[in-house]
């Protein structure tokens, strides 16, 4: 029976985390129950191309002009803990404009919304587990989880893996951002070397000439356990 | 090897951006069989306040009680009938509505079958890591069985099982509660 590995202490957020406000009210509080890995946990679904917008990839091309802001080209590979490639998957993102502002009602910062921006992504995972995304640099933007609180630059990714057990849903950093020292958020893995895997790498290889800077950001999922059962 | 896997992190306040394009207040709009059930509720924090910024992800079996899984990644998920997956927003009020056909039963550990039931992540700013969490039918003859179940505190099963209303048995409320005297039983998946 495939079962999914366990994470290592430290490496995955608590879910109580005081410096972070609104887990306060929100985090259970009760033990969490060890759920066995059946059939409803190893299986998960699937999404086609005819389900993915094929330019869902190009944050830059989603409206008449260009949207203000560095652009880059955002990319890795999505696998697991055994180096095996997540292979035609879901891969989802969202983020904050050039001047770190969302196209949502309830982000009142006063810094502009960009009309040829809308901060929403999809792609699938190729055959080796690559994906590629173009969008502009998100801003950083106060938030009001303590006094001058600041979100560095960041970009949510959402993905699947290819189980119920697998899905995860997180945030890429990029390098040298002075924010992320002072980020709950970021700062909620307790382990530095499992947190500083939510930083992305300046990328040489995947920089476009005279287009856009490369930043690449594996995301890594959780392993099979090999079960005494198998044969 | 690739090391160990990446961090969660929250969704934050503005998630419908990027996850609002696959919302779907209806699992199975073609299934062909199958009890058809809505299931409606809210989520409450610690302090009883309602959670208009969260989302449910539910993972289902077919009323056969089989999960929709690819023949090969390049095959067309159906575009009409049955998939099993749904990604439903709670609203302003912090009240989340679906509609979907009850599973049949699935097979278990060792092979014995499960009580009917729903997998379901809960997303939302506050919440570092999804909440996974099981919705069980009211009645079901396989319910005192469940494995799932059974590995729950008895006094806290019933979070895990939804009420049917007295007027349309057909609609079905379950609230999730993150904190408080009636917590809802999570999992760690």
């Amino acid at each position: 029976m495939l079962r999914y590995r366990r994470s290592s202490p430290g490496t995955q957020p608590e879910l109580l985390h005081p410096p972070y406000v609104s887990s306060i009210k929100r985090a259970p509080t009760q033990p969490l129950i060890q759920l066995p890995h059946t059939l409803s946990e190893t299986t998960g679904p699937s999404f086609s191309k005819e389900v993915v917008p094929p330019k869902g990839f190009d944050l830059t091309r989603q409206h008449k002009g260009e949207p203000l802001g560095e652009r880059i080209v955002v990319s890795g590979r999505l696998m697991d803990e055994d180096g095996r490639p997540v292979a035609h998957s879901l891969v989802e993102i969202w983020q904050a404009n050039a001047a770190g502002r969302y196209l949502h009602k309830v982000d009142q910062h006063d810094a502009p919304l960009d009309p040829n921006f809308t901060g929403m992504g999809q792609a699938l995972t190729d055959a080796e587990g690559r994906y590629r995304f173009v969008t502009i640099r998100p801003g950083a933007y106060p938030w009001r989880n303590h006094y001058n609180a600041w979100r560095p630059r960041h970009i949510h990714f959402s993905v699947f893996g290819p189980a119920f057990a697998t899905r995860l849903v997180t945030q890429m950093y990029f390098p040298g951002d002075p924010l992320l020292e002072f980020d709950p958020i970021y700062n909620s893995v307790p382990v530095e070397s499992a947190r500083k895997r939510l930083i992305s790498n300046f990328d040489w290889a995947t920089t476009a000439p005279e287009i856009a800077l490369g930043f690449r950001f594996d995301i890594v999922l959780r392993g099979r356990n090999a079960t005494p059962m198998e044969r | 090897m690739s090391g160990e896997s990446t961090p969660s992190q929250t969704v934050g306040p503005y998630f419908s951006i990027g996850l609002a394009w696959l919302n779907r207040c209806d699992l199975a709009p073609g299934a062909s069989s199958g009890e058809r059930v809505t299931i409606r509720g809210r989520i409450l924090d610690g302090e009883g306040q309602s959670v208009p910024d969260a989302c449910l992800e539910i993972w289902q079996a077919d009323a056969h009680g089989r999960y929709v899984q690819p023949v090969n990644s390049e095959e067309k998920s159906p575009a009409h009938g049955f998939f099993g997956f749904g990604r439903v927003p709670t609203n302003d009020r912090g009240e989340f509505s679906f509609t979907t056909i009850k599973p049949g039963s699935v097979p278990g550990l060792d092979g014995r079958p499960q009580a009917p039931h729903l997998e379901i992540s809960v997303f939302m700013r506050g919440l570092l890591r999804r909440l996974v969490t099981r919705l069980y039918f009211p009645n079901d003859p396989e319910n005192p069985e469940d494995q799932v179940l059974n590995l729950v505190p008895a006094g806290r099963r019933a979070t895990l099982i939804a009420r049917p209303l007295a007027e349309d048995p057909r609609t079905l409320e379950w609230d999730i509660r993150l904190q408080g005297e009636h917590e809802t039983v999570f999992f760690e998946c």
